[in-house]
This record gives structure tokens, sequence and C-alpha cells, in this order.
């Protein structure tokens, strides 16, 4: 039994296939619409998570299969106390599948474990967020068409941001990848991946300011900044502009370059952005369908 | 010089940090066992300054050393036979340790899971890094 708890577990070999599903479900959903008939999916959300939530119930119901679950955790027994271990036991009988998001690092670790049906890690607290991590590399391969030899941006809090390691590891697996850091000092990429990227000899470079780099760039992965990331209100206010994408800056952009965001978005987009053509952050939401859809399919044995 | 009798089998190990005897005495769960053992504190050393020794009168093989070395390297393993060292046992990282450390990320499903085992996991053996097998938090205190 498979199960998806970091966005390592499947090699690359495996997520090219699951990608390759994923865009067969995009052109032909009705080939899929009874998939999963007569199968359950629970969403076990221990913390509130509208859009993760409902992504993973959309693919579910769009495969012809139906959907249980709880969506805080004061709704479910961990409120008297129940251990993830025995709720996922529980949930083992109920259901065939299960997507859990819960506070806490690990837990879907905890829950694998003890689970006898697939688990998928829908977010453990700032641990892990393996779908985000494949909605954005199917958005990437579709819309570029490959998912190597290009130069990727991250700009905003590259320090606490889970999406933006994930898929800095996810990527670092493909050929010809160079990525481009850009955050303020305070909200630096940790250690230990410049540790990771030296290692395996992928290049980096790290800058303070969007407009420097924005013109070399294939894909800009934007990420909030959030004032309480920052020692002193004086260097947020100092910093905070930088990194709030607009079309002034987009436009020093090249004409074919991708403008992801993990959403919610706050203001680190002008909405005028929007209606570039750039911008697939709304894009990206639906491919998180396809790829869900996908997962639910490999995990189950379906294809 | 402090002498403490010789042991006929068993193990004498050798350049413990000084401080750390207990702890190790604990960690190889030597309270639990009839083996006699003789803890020796800030004895005096050339290499180290002070250090600790143990010396624990057991059939060889009876104790699972594997969490010395992820303790420290440096602590020397001499295996005794028939009252003499027989040969000094290289101290290999254990590719997990179980229910030695506990995980001390307060984000960690650890931290509020009752019954669960606090797993690390051998990450990186040249710098010999573990992480816990949940959060993946790095362990960095002895």
């Amino acid at each position: 039994m498979r199960h998806l708890i970091n966005p390592l577990d499947f090699s690359v070999e495996e997520l090219d296939r699951l990608f390759t599903l994923a865009s067969d479900i995009e052109k032909n959903p009705q080939n899929y619409a009874h998939k999963c008939e007569g199968k359950k999916l629970a969403t076990c959300f221990y913390e509130p998570s509208t859009r993760t939530r409902l992504s993973f119930e959309s693919a579910m119901l769009n495969l012809g299969g139906s959907v249980i679950g709880f969506s805080d955790a004061n709704s479910s027994s961990a409120s008297k106390g129940e251990s993830v271990a025995d709720t996922i036991r529980v949930i083992s009988c109920f259901a065939d599948i299960c997507a859990i998001r819960h506070p806490k690092e690990g837990a879907a670790t905890v829950a694998a474990t003890h689970s006898g049906i697939p688990v998928i890690n829908a977010g453990d607290g700032g641990h892990q967020h393996p779908t985000q991590t494949l909605t954005d590399m199917l958005t990437i391969r579709s819309l570029k068409g490959r998912l190597d030899q290009f130069t990727i941006g991250l700009c905003g809090d590259l320090k606490f941001g889970r999406t933006v390691h994930s898929l800095i590891n996810a990527l670092s697996r493909y050929d010809g990848i160079r990525f481009v850091f850009i955050s303020p000092e305070e909200l630096r990429i940790p250690d230990y991946i410049i540790d990771m990227l030296k290692e395996k000899q992928i290049p980096f470079e790290e800058v303070i300011r969007l407009e420097d780099s924005i013109g070399d760039l294939d894909i800009l992965y934007m990420t909030r900044v959030q004032r309480e990331r920052f020692f002193n209100e004086e260097d947020y206010i100092r910093l905070k502009d930088f990194y709030i994408l607009d079309q002034a800056k987009l436009d020093l952009a090249r004409e074919d370059m991708l403008v992801l965001h993990p959403l919610p978005r706050v203001n680190e987009i002008a909405v005028e952005v929007d209606k570039d053509p750039r911008a697939v952050y709304f894009k990206q939401v639906q491919y998180g369908v396809y790829v869900r859809m996908a997962l639910i399919l490999t995990l189950l044995d379906l294809v | 010089m402090l002498n403490v009798g010789k042991i006929e089998e068993g193990y004498v190990l050798d350049h413990i940090k000084a401080g750390k005897s207990l702890t190790i005495y604990h960690l190889l769960e030597l309270d639990k066992t009839d083996a006699q053992v003789a803890i020796i504190k800030n004895a005096r050393s050339n290499k180290m300054g002070k250090k600790d020794i143990l010396k624990v009168e057991c059939p060889v093989g009876s104790i699972n050393l594997d969490v010395l070395a992820f303790l420290d390297r440096k602590i020397t393993v001499n295996v005794i036979e028939a009252g003499e060292i027989m040969h000094k046992e290289d101290l290999i990282l254990p590719k997990e340790i179980k229910n030695v450390i506990k995980c001390k990320n307060p984000r960690c499903i650890t931290s509020i899971e009752q019954g669960l085992p606090h797993i690390f996991v051998l990450s990186d053996e040249k710098k010999g890094i573990y992480r816990c097998k949940y959060c993946e938090g790095k362990y960095n205190e002895y």
C-alpha cells in the first residue's frame, strides 16, 4: 500500500506517470468520471483549510466517488483526546483513502504507520504539503511542457515557506534547473537547502530585489511576506514593496515567464497583474484538482 | 591512580566525556541488568584531561552498544574475554534510534500523541546527523 507523505516519496519516473495521467484527465475528463464509483475519500482536517479540502473533495467527486470527513478538530474525536493513530484506524473501516491535514508536524507519518488505507498528507504544520508541490509541478509541466532546463525565481518568505522548500527539493532532481532566491536578509532560504544545492552542484543565486532578477526568469514563484516575520516595523516597511509584484515589475519580465503562487494571495501580487496572461495562479488551482484526481487513482491502484 | 578490579568477560568503555557515564549507564539500560558495573568518574586522562570509564562484567554480545556511536564516537569499546582485551570494537552509527532521545520540537506530533515511540533516523552518516522520523527536525544535543 502506498501513501504520499513527502513530495520525494515518488521517484521522478513515478511522478512522470502521475503527471501524464493528470494531463489525460484534463483532456478527457469523461473517461474518468466513474473510475471511483463505490469508493469513499475521508478528508480528516484537524485545522481549517477551505482550498485544499475542497480541492480533494472536488477531485473525488469528479471521479464518481463520494466523500466523508470533518473539517476541524472540534467536530472530531480529537476534541475528546483521541490520538491520530486511533482515529486513522477507525477511519480505515469507513473509507478507502484518506487525506489528512493536521497542525502538528509528522502527523501524516503517524497516520500512515497505523492506517489500513492509503494516506495523503494534505499538510502537516509547517513541515510538508506534498499535493501543493505536485500542483506546482503539474502547472509548470503543463504550461512549459517540461520540468527541466529553466530558471525559477522564488520570491518572498523563503525561510518559513514550506511550499518553497518542498518545491526546491522536488525540482532539484531534474536537469538544468537554476534557482534565484529573492528575499530580504531576514527571510533567506535556510542553510540546509543551500548545502543540499551546493552538494548537488545545482546553480543558484540570492538577491534582495525582485527587479534585479525578474528579467532572467522562466518562472516566478511568489509567496507572501508576512509582517509578523520581521523583527521591527521599520524593516518591514522598507522591504515590503520589493516583494510586491505589480505591472511595472512584470513589464521587465520575459514574454513567456509564468507567475505562480500557492494562494491565498494578500497584497504581494497587485490585482492589475491578474489579467496578464503570464499570471497563472488561478489556473494552478485547476491543475491542483487534476493532480489530486491522478493521485487518488494511483494510490487506489485504479489506473 | 585509582584501581578497580579487572573483569573476566565484558566491556570496558573508555574515553567517555567526563560526567556522561551515568547517562550512558541508563541509556544502555544497565540499571535493568544484574551485571556488575564499575562507574569511574573524572579519571585522569592524558588525552582528555578528565574522562569517565564504565566497566561492565557481562557475556560479550549481551548489551546493545549501538547507541554509543550516536552519543559520542570518541568512546573506545574494549571487548574483554578471559581477562584480556580481545579487540576494540568499532562504533557504527545506528540507522535508527528508538526511545533513546526525545524530539524537542514543540510543533512535532510527538509532543501531543500518546504512546508514540520517539524514533530518530540517521540522515547524514558523514556528519552523524539524526532527524526525527516524524517532523524531520535535526537532533543536535548530547
